[in-house]
């Protein structure tokens, strides 16, 4: 077959594999770390197994390596069967690929090396952060050439929040790491006090918003029609919800800076427009539940589907627990607890995760030319492992969060504080091994997952797949 | 904040509300349409991805409205348009400081109270060992450890052996303007290894840790002339300079010839940091009673 005539399956199936061993590798991390709080002896005493240093490891691992990987995947088929077109510029697809993984393995030296710019979520040093720029850069380009190739007229709505992610995040990674070296191993922000704090959060809020939030929801707009076989529920719904969410989420960031030297307008902003992000943001599960829903009875057969609905509940909860968390009274409680930890990971497992594999689990066999996974079984023991372990984790640190937000502020008749900090401490230990436990469970389910991969792929020749005609 | 900024984060704030608002009227004043087939807007995507155009839910359309309004009064009330203060007139370092007051308003009879007692009563009395323990559990713990018996560099508070001073005085100082320890290196001075390691050997004999042989016992010339100033010249040192007592068997960073060695060669900074802002001076003489308390088991 001629190749413009085909799509370019290559660099999908490339990292559709990586999203399986990135995941199976970060969660791992996490489970280590969660063991760690629980024993710390667990560090053996050597620096590069600190749970100082494993954290940004694991939060990297998944959210860049794991959760990039799978936005990569999926953005490049995506954008290829809704514009019947094939990806533009295939050598620099394959660079974004190699680029990426370059990335990863360069942070899975550093960080445990202990080498850090100290900002959350964007720990990389200044080289790695360049080489970031240029993979996005590239991303840009083969995916908005491919949008440029397009032969039907209209956008379809995932490649809306696929696009306005990929801009969105290399403004926000340009900015936010914007330093002085000093070696090849050390920067210097130039941003500095409450400034720093600003920036740092308006890219770690937006991370969030655009990286794990409008990226997984192009992925939610393209899988779950798909999956279900019916059309989306209403184009102008995603119409108000799409413009509505990227304007939004921009203002978010300074509801991490509460009760800070941050000015109180920027803190008010933060929280009205935290509290306004919540229509917006259940627009897209109010979008992918009611497509859902006429396929109910597909559920009983189809975990793939279960996987779905599953994650969109979670991006429910979560966007309505996110706005609730940014109001002052209530995050004067939860800032700073468990509480927070539980959010994320009910937003990364429950919505981010959970979408991710049930996409993969639609989109792997279609690149392996095959009708569908090794294992529809297992594809549902992995469906209850990862429920579990996510309702385990999220509901261990809510009880935990909760319990140290009121002993940190219960004071003693003589106006003293009740608790010691070491007292709150003893009180969540037992949700330290529940959460463990939660971990555990779904990284299991993540083992069970590289099976059926494994059994799907191997010895499968992948054949290419013809451009579609536009309808 | 300067004019300019000020009427960018009002212009700003006031674009994005009106974008959000038409966005809202925009759907709702699309007309109610059927579920049903015959309604798919009419694209189709990659094989069979279609749209439908279901109006959006009223109840959501309501939910995204009334944020929006709930936004803008809030905005009016708090400071929030730039320079704007709200019609409250709330900020939080108002709110900080009516709370603190407040609280000084309801606690400060209390620590008044114990304040004026005698200090010996004092670090008798239950009530007040009560509310010492809550404080010392707050502010003291973290280097001194939960059990008050210290940790390498941070004095056990419960032994008898008391570097600056056992008094009413002496602790409230300790805990209200902090302390600054300094020895200085003295392994220069002493000249060679060999005379730090006798000297340690010396230290360690006046608590009884070392048989004093001939070498060691030369050593008392060089204690004499060097490190009496602090410790004076029998070693049991000087509560007035923080110079601890070397003779009781009590070790701030260690006992053994290595750690000791250090300590010669390298000289030692111990710090305690001041807690006279954090506490006052009531709390912090009710704070010194419990700490007194500690130590007379």
């Amino acid at each position: 077959m001629d190749t413009a005539a085909s799509y370019n399956d290559k660099v999908v199936r490339q990292f559709t594999i990586m999203v399986v061993i990135w995941g199976i590798v970060g969660m791992l991390v996490g489970v280590v770390i969660a063991a760690q709080l629980i024993w710390p002896a667990l560090n053996f005493d050597l620096p590069f197994l600190t749970y100082s240093r494993l954290r940004p490891l694991h939060t990297n691992a998944v959210i860049f390596a794991f959760g990039g990987s799978a936005l990569f995947a999926t953005s490049y088929y995506v954008v290829q069967r809704t514009c019947h077109a094939r990806l533009a510029f295939g050598k620099l697809a394959a660079f974004t690929f190699w680029g990426w993984q370059l990335i990863i393995l360069l942070a899975a030296i550093t960080l445990p090396l202990g080498i850090t710019q100290s900002k959350e979520y964007a720990e990389l040093e200044w080289p790695i952060d360049l080489l970031i720029a240029i993979v996005w850069v590239a991303y840009a380009i083969v995916f908005f050439g491919t949008i440029a190739r397009r032969r039907v007229k209209h956008i379809y709505v995932a490649n809306w929040f696929y696009g306005a992610f990929i801009i969105t995040i290399a403004v926000l990674h340009i900015f936010n790491n914007l330093a002085v070296p000093v070696s090849l191993t050390k920067s210097y922000q130039i941003y500095t006090g409450v400034v720093d704090g600003m920036m740092q959060w308006w890219y770690g809020h937006n991370a969030v918003g655009f990286f794990l939030t409008a990226g997984f929801l192009g992925m939610m707009y393209y899988f779950v029609p798909k999956q279900a076989g019916r059309p989306v529920y209403s184009y102008r719904l995603s119409v108000v919800h799409f413009w509505s969410l990227i304007a939004i989420y921009m203002w978010a960031g300074p509801h991490h800076l509460h009760y800070t030297s941050l000015p109180d307008w920027a803190q008010t902003l933060g929280m009205v427009f935290s509290v306004v992000l919540l229509a917006p943001s259940w627009g897209g599960m109010i979008n992918g539940i009611m497509t859902l829903s006429g396929a109910w009875h597909k559920l009983r057969s189809d975990p793939i589907l279960k996987f779905m609905i599953v994650a969109l509940s979670f991006y429910g909860m979560s966007t309505f627990e996110g706005p609730m968390m940014s109001i002052k009274t209530v995050n004067a409680l939860s800032h700073y607890t468990n509480w927070t930890i539980g959010h994320v990971h009910s937003g990364a497992l429950g919505w981010v995760a959970m979408m991710t594999i049930g996409s993969i689990y639609c989109l792997l066999p279609r690149l392996y030319n095959r009708d569908g996974m090794y294992s529809t079984k297992l594809i549902d023991v992995h469906f209850w492992t990862s429920t579990i372990g996510v309702v385990l984790y999220a509901v261990s640190m809510w009880i935990a969060g909760v319990t140290e937000g009121l002993m940190w502020r219960a004071v003693n008749a003589d106006g003293t504080l009740q608790y010691s900090f070491v007292e709150s401490l003893k009180a969540v230990e037992p949700y330290h091994y529940l959460r463990l436990l939660g971990g555990l469970i779904f990284f299991s389910g993540m083992l069970i997952m590289a099976y059926n991969v494994w059994k799907t792929v191997s010895n499968r020749k992948p054949e290419p797949v013809a451009v579609l005609d536009p309808a | 904040m300067p004019a300019f900024w000020h009427w960018f984060v009002v212009g700003l704030t006031v674009l994005f509300i009106i974008w959000c608002i038409w966005l809202v009227s925009w759907s709702a004043k699309q007309g109610p349409k059927n579920v049903g087939d015959d309604d798919l807007v009419g694209h189709k995507w990659d094989g069979d991805l279609e749209e439908w155009n279901n109006p959006a839910p009223k109840w959501w359309l309501y939910l995204y409205f009334i944020t929006i309004v709930w936004g803008i009064g809030f905005m009016i009330a708090y400071p929030g348009f730039g320079n704007f203060k709200g019609v409250l007139d709330w900020s939080s370092a108002g709110q900080y400081e009516a709370e603190m007051q407040a609280a000084a308003a309801t606690y400060e009879p209390i620590y008044e109270r114990f304040a004026a007692m005698d200090f010996e009563a004092l670090s008798r009395d239950p009530d007040a060992n009560a509310l010492g323990r809550s404080l010392y559990a707050s502010y003291c713990t973290t280097c001194h450890g939960s059990d008050a018996r210290g940790a390498t560099g941070y004095p056990n508070l419960t032994d008898s052996d008391w570097q600056w001073g056992s008094s009413e005085q002496a602790i409230t100082t300790s805990i209200y303007d902090g302390r600054t320890a300094v020895m200085t290196p003295w392994g220069q001075i002493l000249g060679s290894d060999e005379a730090v390691t006798n000297m340690a050997k010396y230290v360690r004999s006046l608590s009884g840790l070392e048989e004093a042989d001939e070498t060691v016992q030369a050593m008392q010339q060089q204690f004499t002339m060097y490190c009496s100033a602090c410790h004076m010249a029998d070693g049991t040192g000087n509560q007035l300079l923080g110079a601890p007592n070397l003779t009781d068997d009590v070790w701030l960073y260690g006992a053994s010839i290595d750690t000791i060695r250090t300590t010669i060669n390298e000289g030692r900074n111990g710090q305690m940091p001041p807690h006279g802002n954090l506490l006052g001076e009531n709390r912090a003489k009710i704070l010194a009673a419990y700490v007194y308390s500690l130590a007379q088991n």
